[in-house]
């Protein structure tokens, strides 16, 4: 099993949050994982990408053309990242509006649920539903539950679960 | 029984502040710098899990961080410091000092250096350093390697009784992977200091011995067997050629030849000590192979000490000599030394949107006033999140911690022998104060400059995630401590003009600047102090404790983007097709400082039902 995903984003979407619960997948499932984030200055509101590489890899960081899941919280950031996916590569996008990509209004449903931070877990849950990623349901909700805090789990699961059902 | 493997994710900083607790270090100290500030932050984290007494604490500066670290190795016990590449120049000093007169309980230094450069003000390479100070420097290529490799610098900075350099990068630090853990080490070592002057004082007398003794231990420590070049051997079809790589890129070049189908086909070095390089690793190099290509970031720093003739790399150009050896880029440099054919040229490096000042961010607001007030003034400024008051206009010069307030003294000087008197304002964060501001406000009060210096007090290091700053009585892991005053240290600096405002009170905060600048103009005049202080809003107690507004666009906007440019907040955006701005309800803070950047009254706020 080998697969390359990226998450882009702005600072403050979640995206490191986002990063961890699929790395923490992969380490559940006895997967080995590589990511890279962006920390620091980049991170003050300005445009941000994980990379995530799970199976026998030695780099964190993902080549041109080479990643097979592109998610992506923040729509403006797609000229931006698209390179790195490859052709046939799976898009999930969080836009209002239509486009490229399978789309949907992650923070429209995050807005609902009283945070529009949660837009991370909706799109993922949309990736989980397409069965995009090597995860699945059951292995993504045992790393939130593992990883959000204790008072934000019913919310961070509901945000999930909105998304699998966009 | 042996108790089963625990494998934890972790991200690199975590598995070094992991590492050090494994390794039995007790003396922990650091001050805070990306991308090197979650190592200690990981040590405070796990305290819990340290066998021994453990203490940690964010120093002043990354030079005081080193000398607390080095005398505790005096005693015998393991110490290990922690800083960014540009903070060792800060350190420089004992540093290099240290080199000579060695250590005793293992002593680690960690930098971590910033290709790229991400969030830094150069790309140095603290290998180079250490070639330069005669230090050895370990070079690991992933997380899981950075903590093997700890208690391996321990074991030979005792068995050599030198400090030796851990050297992270920013994609070490910041990667995550799963790493396996180990039982910490238990030392029970008891504090023990040996006087010996000829050694811990040394005088110039006993340096040409140290430095003799020196020159000994590195040609012992160039053949330390653990730590030699890995060789992975290619199937021959590529006869006398090699590639040399270290750290990240090493990773890096792993999954390039996979992906190629490459891997296994041909003769491949990884470096782990770029310094002190094994003569015999260069003289197997001069003979065995004609052809290498080497690759490092940032300088060449083993390709200088190979001085192989038929050698590749950042000398020659083959390989880039700035910024970071991203896969995309070496895959270039792979395919020309290979005789491969070129990938196509990479997709033009786009930024994205670029950072800012957090909605509602209490610099901002000062910021928007100092511009506001002196639409001429020269604006020096300092590194820390306050730096992104460029974007407003406001910052012009950004140079090195505390510089600002030495550069504004310099400028005063300059436009003073010209006889005009521009108006100077010095903006500094209030870490940033403590960490260099001080001696260089003392040096312009007694040299007598006329600058109005912008304390920006928002009671943390905001950058680095909120570390604590000495004004707050608060040490590393959040104990009380006795807290240190800015007021107090300011007036004893010789400054008459000190005021204290929160700059959210936009009225009070100029009127303030105003007779800050004519206290400058005085006949008694000099350096006047404005403290800028409201807290951090990336502290929710702080977000939680203020009034948060419903700020609205009304239909009175002319379109004339001057809070979207001017203010420069991202919660202020343009609905282009309707020439006029918007708040986006996601972003905004609801703090309502954007409205005195309106011309026309347009943004409003009102109480939240």
């Amino acid at each position: 099993m080998k697969q390359q995903i990226i998450v882009s984003g702005i600072g403050g979407q979640g995206v490191l949050f986002l990063t961890r619960v699929i790395a923490q997948a992969a380490v559940d499932l006895g997967l080995p994982v590589l990511t890279a984030e962006t920390h620091g200055m980049a991170q003050r509101g300005g445009t941000v990408l994980s990379t995530i590489k799970v199976g026998p890899f030695a780099s964190p960081l993902i080549r041109a053309g080479q990643a097979d899941v592109g998610l992506l919280l923040w729509d403006a950031n797609l000229p931006v990242h698209r390179p790195l996916l490859k052709a046939d590569g799976r898009l999930f996008i969080n836009a209002d509006q239509a486009g490229d990509g399978e789309r949907v209004d992650a923070s429209g449903a995050a807005r609902e649920l009283g945070n529009p931070v949660l837009s991370n877990l909706v799109l993922l849950g949309l990736a989980l539903k397409r069965q995009a990623l090597f995860c699945t349901v059951e292995d993504c909700e045992r790393a939130i539950r593992a990883l959000a805090p204790a008072k934000f789990l019913e919310q961070n699961l509901a945000a999930f679960r909105k998304g699998m059902e966009a | 029984m042996k108790k089963p493997t625990e494998v934890q994710l972790l991200m690199g900083n975590e598995a070094i502040g992991r590492g050090l607790i494994e390794a039995g270090c007790q003396i922990a100290t650091a001050y805070p710098g990306t991308p090197s500030t979650e190592i200690l932050q990981a040590v405070i984290d796990r305290r819990s899990e340290a066998v021994e007494a453990l203490h940690v604490e964010w120093s002043v500066n990354e030079k005081i961080a080193f000398e607390v670290a080095l005398a505790a190795s005096y005693t015998g016990k393991r110490a290990a410091t922690v800083m960014k590449q540009v903070g060792l120049n800060v350190a420089a000093d004992p540093f290099m000092r240290t080199a000579y007169l060695g250590v005793k309980g293992g002593m680690v230094t960690i930098v971590a250096d910033d290709p790229g450069p991400h969030s830094s003000q150069n790309e140095q390479d603290t290998r180079l350093f250490c070639l330069q100070a005669r230090v050895p420097v370990l070079d690991p290529a992933s997380p899981a390697e950075a903590k093997e490799l700890i208690p391996a610098a321990f074991d030979l900075s005792e068995k050599y009784e030198v400090t030796v350099v851990l050297r992270p990068t920013t994609r070490i630090c910041h990667s995550r992977q799963n790493v396996e853990l180990a039982e910490p080490l238990v030392l029970e070592r008891r504090a023990d200091f040996q006087k010996d002057p000829t050694r811990w004082a040394a005088t110039p007398a006993f340096l040409p011995a140290l430095h003799k003794k020196l020159n000994a231990k590195l040609e012992q420590i160039a053949a330390e067997p653990a730590l030699q070049p890995r060789f992975t051997a290619g199937d021959g079809s590529r006869p006398r050629t090699a590639l040399v790589a270290s750290g990240i890129v090493y990773g890096h070049l792993v999954d390039l030849l996979e992906e190629l189908g490459l891997a296994g086909s041909v003769d491949l070095f990884q470096v782990i000590m770029p310094y002190p390089l094994n003569p015999e690793f260069s003289e197997r190099l001069r003979v065995d192979y004609d052809r290498l290509l080497v690759l490092e970031e940032t300088y060449p720093v083993i390709e200088l000490q190979l001085a192989h003739p038929g050698a590749r790399g950042k000398q020659n150009s083959a390989v880039p000599r700035e910024g970071e050896l991203t896969p995309d880029v070496l895959h270039q440099a792979l395919a020309a030394f290979l005789e491969l054919p070129q990938p196509g040229e990479p997709p033009a490096e786009r930024r994205g949107q670029r950072p800012s000042l957090c909605p509602g961010c209490p610099h901002r607001a000062a910021f928007f006033s100092i511009k506001q007030c002196f639409p001429k003034g020269i604006f020096p400024s300092d590194i820390g999140c306050y730096t992104l008051g460029m974007n407003l206009g406001a910052v012009n010069t950004v140079h090195c911690m505390g510089a600002c307030i030495s550069q504004g003294a310099g400028f005063y000087q300059a436009y003073a022998q010209n006889g005009e008197v521009p108006t100077i304002v010095v903006t500094i964060g209030d870490s940033t104060f403590f960490h260099a501001g001080i001696p260089a406000l003392i040096n312009a009060v007694i040299q007598q400059a006329r600058i109005i210096v912008v304390i920006l007090d928002n009671a943390t290091t905001a950058m680095t995630g909120g570390q604590p700053v000495p004004h707050l009585g608060i040490a590393a892991g959040g104990g009380q401590t006795r807290a240190v005053a800015i007021e107090p240290l300011v007036r004893a600096c010789g400054v008459d003009f000190l005021e204290v405002c929160d700059p959210y009170d936009q009225p009070r905060f100029s009127e303030l600047l105003r007779r800050a600048d004519d206290f400058t103009r005085s006949a008694e005049g000099g350096v006047a102090v404005l403290i800028s202080r409201h807290g951090c809003l990336m502290d929710r107690q702080v977000a939680k404790g203020q009034e948060r507004f419903l700020v609205k666009v009304n239909a009175a906007c002319i379109g004339c983007r001057r809070c979207v440019d001017q203010f420069e907040c991202p919660a202020l955006l343009m609905d282009e097709q309707a020439g006029k701005a918007l708040v986006n309800q996601d972003r905004c803070v609801g703090c309502g400082t954007c409205i005195a950047s309106c011309p026309v009254d347009a943004i409003t706020k009102e109480k939240r039902s």
